[in-house]
């Protein structure tokens, strides 16, 4: 049975105004039992307020070959990182 | 006595969701698949929960020192006051779905009636409940459909389930003497109003999943009052083996 149900990636946002972040994936049929068993699955703990799936099929990912073409050359160029400032006290959360 | 009335109607409440959780625990490592096996063993727990809550309660109303625990593990099967349909085995996980879905259609409206229960304890208790029991015929609902229009197998399974399941529905709005009386001070739901509501829900996801269904005929009856199935008796071995063999042992 669970060889021929598609897989799925599972996204779960922890709480309102947060990013959902990927927890993992999980076998289902189609999307409604898809949302039904990351419910199941993977909120069991209050982990999360709203979830999002999608086949695996549908997410295209980077090719491990390309690691070095990709991102070798961000190494070196740390004055992107924003920590050349001063930043103001009243700034919080960065 | 109007207490003992209320504490046989929590019994009677609490019973169905124990016997019908420790019924699904029985898939507990053996679902279909994982996905599964954990949705079903989770709606187990939330009525082991419901359970809890109604037991408490039960406890607190009869007033001499039984626990929640006594009533769960030291009571026999003739003093178990659920109905029959929540005891039946499992067979297999269509007929599992089945009868999880004829129960939940109940459940639903049956929880949502006694919100407006006039006593305010199992008011809030159904109010709790009932975010657990929607979830609960929503997954039955979908499992339905799917199994129901699924392969000529499923369907046939689903099928067969239904007509086999069907004279255990009618218990489920036969008014015991002690809900007749409950309904009258507006504590205990009546059952008959469901009725209607539920026959269109159980129609409605029988259409969309191709099962005919049955038509009323002949009911199967007796677990309000505790005239039970022999299959009960197994399932309260099973779930009470620790309580009679080491009376009064604890985690």
């Amino acid at each position: 049975m669970s060889n021929t149900w598609p897989l799925w990636e599972v996204f779960i946002r922890s709480k309102q105004g947060i990013h959902h972040k990927h927890v993992g994936s999980l076998h289902a049929p189609d999307e409604e039992v898809a949302i039904e068993n990351a419910r199941d699955v993977y909120t069991r703990r209050q982990e999360g307020v709203s979830i999002w799936v999608v086949e695996s099929k549908n997410i295209t990912a980077s090719n491990p070959e390309d690691s070095d073409a990709f991102y070798e050359p961000a190494k070196d160029k740390i004055y992107r990182h924003p920590t050349f400032y001063d930043l103001p006290d009243e700034l919080k959360h960065i | 006595m109007k207490e003992n009335l209320l504490l046989d109607y929590l019994l009677q409440l609490g019973d169905n969701a124990l016997v019908l959780g420790q019924r699904l625990a029985e898939w507990c490592g053996h679902g279909p698949i994982l996905e599964q096996d954990m949705a079903i063993t989770n709606i187990s727990l939330d009525l082991f929960g419901q359970t809890r809550n109604l037991f408490q309660y039960a406890a607190k109303v009869e007033g001499k020192g039984r626990t929640e625990d006594n009533l769960a593990f030291l009571r026999d099967a003739i003093q178990f006051k659920n109905v029959l349909l929540v005891e039946l085995p499992n067979g297999d996980f269509g007929r599992t779905i089945v009868k999880q879905f004829l129960y939940d259609a109940y459940n639903f409206l049956n929880y949502t009636a006694l919100l407006n229960s006039t006593d305010k304890q199992l008011a809030a208790i159904a109010e709790k409940s009932l975010k657990e029991v929607t979830y609960h015929l929503r997954f039955s609902s979908e499992w339905m459909i799917r199994l129901g229009d699924g392969t000529a197998e499923s369907h046939q399974r689903m099928q067969t389930a239904l007509d086999d399941l069907w004279m255990y529905t009618g218990e489920l709005f036969e008014m015991s003497e002690v809900e007749k009386e409950l309904v009258k001070t507006g504590v205990a739901v009546d059952l008959e109003k469901l009725k209607s509501d539920w026959s269109k829900k159980v129609r409605e996801i029988c259409d969309e999943a191709t099962l005919k269904v049955p038509e009323n005929g002949w009911m199967q009856k007796g677990g309000k009052t505790g005239v039970h199935t022999e299959n009960l008796g197994f399932l309260l071995a099973d779930m009470q083996y620790l309580q009679r063999a080491y009376p009064g042992q604890q985690w």
